[in-house]
């Protein structure tokens, strides 16, 4: 640490730092256009130009180290002309099109042109004309208005792990973009947009439809994965026009994936719900609120007389808040009601006792860039939880060991160190293989039920390197996947993971899915559970059961069952035949009307007020953006008022911020369970016959809204809809050459696109989850391939 | 990662050879630098360097194709669309300009209906300016294929040259 003197003003530096870094630290304003403190330093616009003592001529403050007694000047007349200067040269080209740019108003270059431009060039020559490559469905471009500055072309590589966008040409001729063409494929591309300091990037979704002026800024969370990335939703007349990152370091850092960026634009769907709508003599009818809660009472009050309160069951988005999970679970047990579960894609709950407080990850997130080691199981990190895969890709660049036990072959965005591919059924062998290896690198004593375990089991090169790895780094973690926690035997999974992270010394936790898992865990949206991990009182049965043993009655929030649950069709025909079911959505769709009795219109996330919990615990609460949609309300509202109409008691809460009270004052209260896994007896044999599913939730499926974004839906970084195969396993199937297969599982038959895919191993098919059309296979363990 | 959906082409063997025998001279991880290379050798053989071949070159050196394309449009002499059967290089720098560059420029204009940097009807040659060969001694000279420096050259001399080309 030493000072340097910034126009007349001490800074303490640090040996390396930039000017322009030091600047920033001490609030001093240098413009600049190419440098990005989360990018490499390109030094390519010279608009950081500043004066330094005994320097010959200006220098770049985003590449001039800081040096002991330094003196800079930001604005003499030296640095000003420097400035004014580089700001003629960068304009030579630029159209100043501002009145039809959608940049105008929050423009970088439209900003610093007004503090350094001039109003009059001397270039009279005419302006280039550049023609933008189509990058797809999410980002515009206007390479016209280019300025060359290659903050998009730096994040590509350097960030998202794509080098999707180049600089082709030279000079004057100089062009950014694919040169052919070609959509980002890029998980995170809208990033671009942010980062561009011109109108060249904008927004598709977003284009022509407001100017930033207009519009109202709201912090809010984003909802669709893990990680809870920080927002803000930006709206105009209480309508939401876009949704941009919030700067957070621990969380998302300045990144926001497209997933979170776009969503919003699928609750302008055709499918929204405006009005309650109840089902009278088989007829829907339009309802007001009074009408509808009161069907709710009666249908739910009817089934409990008739057949008691255990033929009750509420289900919940893992999305959902925690005050919206916490009422709900209320209500349910408050009538006697305990089958409650958020779990929607998990099959195995064989281990569901040896939880802790909630599944999370094994180390905070702002913590995985400076991992050592990091052991991902059954996950497509990139896809399931993208602001993970930065980090995760972060510590691979700084020379972290990423390994992998997949049933896909997945292409990462970084080196993998070791790879394990193996089908679905071989996941836990693979795993206890890790395991023996570990077990041998132990220092102490290895426990006799998990020596009695590995006994038999014999390991190869691969599972020894995974082994030694995360046990030489001195910080290491295992990640486990959706594809581990929804395996047939993720509690076998889940053991051998802590039994591996036990032997090595890493931490080891899981990525769950949905927004809010870990606040439907603390508040004991579940079966087994109440409040902050205290057993519950009467056990109830678990999400897959209470659609296998067909109650009477159902209460959904936030679910599609056909597309959210792991066993769509048992959920839809158990969803049939009930005498009462109750929809609490944002959307109404066919099937709803099919199956369900009341459907009522509760309000997203960006129109409630609520908490998320993310997967390391960071509790973040959030306002809606905007009012309920027509007369939509929030959930938390509709749940208390139910809990009145039942006449129970503690539901007197007027505003979600004394619901959340409540639950910080009984969180308190308890005491955690403490963590305490236990080795399982023996480990399943792998003998399936046909083609083994491996059933991965598409990228832009993962919940209602993300659903229908029509920009998302089209982008190409969604994974190809259809039935997945390596080469051989379509040769021995006889079905290499046919675009369209018969898909066979069970009785369903499902003709779906054939794509070949040499990630998938052989012996195993690949389906998308999420998607009506393949729902009634991928619950499915095996399937087989026809012509079709 | 394919970038396009043109046709897909194979390095020759040939041409790999070369390129593993620069890959000797670059760290392992450095395999991009070998792309000038690479991109050298596919016009050498090819005549000209075409999307599917960067797409090749980017293939076999593990790089994303769009690095290929940033080298290949910065260079002038990577030739991105086909030219003649030959290339025929006119300096017209200053030493060959005073030994009588012009008289063969005008040759050309006149025998074959071209200017320079265009490519005669027949698709036999490729006339190009070329900037200073560095054998002024040898003025006016002409490259032909990128290889063959032709010096002291008049409108005959350069016909003969085109003739042995021919034979």
């Amino acid at each position: 640490m030493f000072n340097i003197e910034i126009d007349g003003q001490q800074v303490e530096v640090e040996q390396g730092q930039m000017i322009i870094e030091a600047a920033d630290a001490a609030g001093i304003a240098i413009p600049r256009f190419c440098y990005h403190k989360k990018l490499s330093i390109a030094a390519n616009c010279r608009m950081c130009l500043v004066e330094v003592e005994k320097a010959r001529k200006p220098m770049p403050a985003c590449a001039t180290p800081v040096t002991e007694g330094m003196r800079v000047f930001t604005k003499t007349p030296a640095a000003i002309h420097s400035q004014r200067t580089v700001m003629e040269f960068l304009l030579i080209n630029h159209p100043l099109d501002c009145p039809i740019c959608d940049q105008g108003g929050q423009c970088e270059l439209q900003d610093i042109s007004m503090s350094y431009g001039e109003g009059v060039s001397e270039y009279t020559q005419g302006k280039r004309s550049v023609d933008g490559d189509d990058l797809g469905s999410l980002v515009a471009t206007d390479m016209t208005r280019c300025i060359h500055c290659t903050r998009c072309i730096r994040f590509c590589e350097e960030v998202a792990g794509i080098k999707e966008l180049g600089a082709t040409n030279r000079g004057e001729h100089m062009e950014v973009g694919t040169y052919v063409d070609h959509a980002l494929e890029s998980e995170v591309s809208g990033n671009i947009i942010d980062l561009c300091p011109v109108g060249a990037l904008t927004s598709k979704p977003f284009r022509y439809q407001a100017r930033a002026w207009e519009l109202q800024q709201m912090p809010s969370v984003a909802s669709h994965d893990c990680v809870g990335a920080n927002t803000f939703v930006h709206t105009r007349r209480q309508e939401v026009m876009r949704v941009v990152p919030r700067e957070c370091e621990d969380v998302n850092e300045v990144w926001l994936s497209d997933r979170d960026r776009f969503s919003y634009t699928g609750l302008e769907s055709e499918e929204r719900l405006a009005k309650p709508l109840v089902k009278q003599d088989g007829q829907w009818q339009e309802a007001t609120w009074a009408d509808a809660l009161n069907a709710v009472k009666e249908g739910l009050q009817r089934v409990k007389d008739k057949h008691g309160a255990s033929q009750i069951a509420a289900l919940s988005h893992p999305s959902s808040t925690t005050e919206e999970h916490y009422l709900l679970q209320k209500l349910m047990r408050g009538i006697g009601c305990h089958n409650l579960d958020h779990r929607l894609n998990r099959v195995d709950f064989s281990d569901q006792d040896q939880f802790g407080l909630y599944p999370r990850i094994g180390t905070p997130v702002a913590k995985i860039d400076e991992l050592n080691a990091i052991l991902l199981v059954g996950s497509n990190i990139r896809h399931e939880q993208p602001s993970i895969g930065l980090r995760v890709r972060k510590a691979a660049l700084s020379g972290a060991h990423v390994m992998m036990v997949n049933p896909m072959a997945y292409e990462f965005h970084m080196p993998m160190s070791e790879s394990v591919v193996v089908k679905p059924s071989e996941m836990v062998s693979a795993l206890a293989q890790v395991a023996k290896a570990a077990s041998e690198l132990a220092s102490g004593e290895v426990p006799a039920a998990a020596a009695k375990l590995l006994s038999g089991v014999s390991y190869s090169e691969a599972h020894k390197t995974i082994a030694k790895k995360l046990a030489d780094a001195e910080q290491a973690t295992i990640m486990m996947g959706a594809l581990a926690q929804n395996h047939a035997h993720a509690a076998n999974i889940r053991a051998l993971c802590n039994l591996i992270a036990e032997f090595t010394g890493s931490s080891c936790g899981a990525l769950t899915e949905g927004a809010n898992a870990q606040g439907a865990w603390l508040v004991g949206m579940l079966p087994h559970r109440a409040m902050a991990g205290a057993d519950a009182m009467v056990p109830g049965l678990d999400a897959q059961t209470c659609f296998a043993e067909k109650l009477r009655a159902y209460v959904l929030h936030g679910i599609e069952p056909e597309a959210d649950v792991a066993n769509s069709q048992v959920a839809l025909d158990a969803l049939k035949q009930a005498d009462f079911v109750v929809s609490t959505t944002v959307f109404v769709t066919d099937a709803m009307k099919e199956y369900a009795d009341v459907i009522l219109p509760v309000a997203p996330a960006t129109e409630t007020s609520g908490t998320f919990i993310n997967v390391e615990g960071r509790w973040q609460g959030f306002r809606g953006a905007r009012p309920a949609f027509e007369e939509g309300r929030p959930a938390w509202k509709v749940f208390r008022v139910l809990g009145n109409l039942f006449a129970l008691e503690g539901f007197d809460f007027e505003s979600s911020e004394q619901v959340l009270t409540e639950v910080h004052a009984k969180v308190k209260q308890l005491e955690g369970k403490v963590h305490a896994w236990v080795a399982p007896e023996r480990l399943p044999a792998s003998h399936e016959k046909g083609l083994e599913v491996i059933a991965e939730r598409a990228l832009y499926q993962t919940d209602a809204i993300v659903r229908r974004a029509a920009p998302l839906a089209s982008s190409k970084a969604n994974p190809e809809f259809g039935v997945h195969v390596s080469v051989q396993t379509a040769q021995s199937a006889g079905v290499e050459s046919c675009e369209q297969v018969e898909v066979k599982a069970g009785e369903h038959r499902v003709s779906l696109p054939l794509v070949l895919d040499e990630r998938v191993p052989t012996g195993a098919v690949w389906l998308p989850s999420g998607y009506a059309e393949s729902a009634v296979l991928t619950s499915h363990a095996t399937v087989t391939l026809a012509k079709g | 990662m394919s970038a396009t959906c043109e046709e897909t082409v194979k390095l020759s063997d040939n041409v790999r050879k070369e390129i593993d025998d620069w890959l000797t001279r670059f760290p392992p991880e450095q395999k991009r630098s070998a792309t000038l290379y690479a991109l050298r050798m596919v016009q050498e053989e090819n005549g000209w360097v075409s999307k599917p071949h960067m797409n090749a070159i980017a293939e076999y050196l593990e790089i994303a194709p769009v690095a290929v394309y940033e080298v290949a449009t910065f260079y002038t002499m990577y030739d991105l669309e086909p030219k003649g059967k030959h290339k025929i290089g006119v300096c017209t720098n200053v030493s060959c300009q005073l030994c009588g560059s012009d008289k063969i420029v005008e040759h050309i204009k006149n025998k074959y209906q071209v200017g320079l940097n265009e490519v005669t009807k027949d698709g036999k040659y490729f006339f190009q300016e070329v900037e200073c060969l560095g054998s002024c001694c040898g003025a006016p000279v002409v490259i032909v294929d990128d290889k063959h420096y032709k010096e002291k050259l008049t409108p005959e001399g350069l016909e003969k040259v085109l003739q042995e080309l021919e034979g």
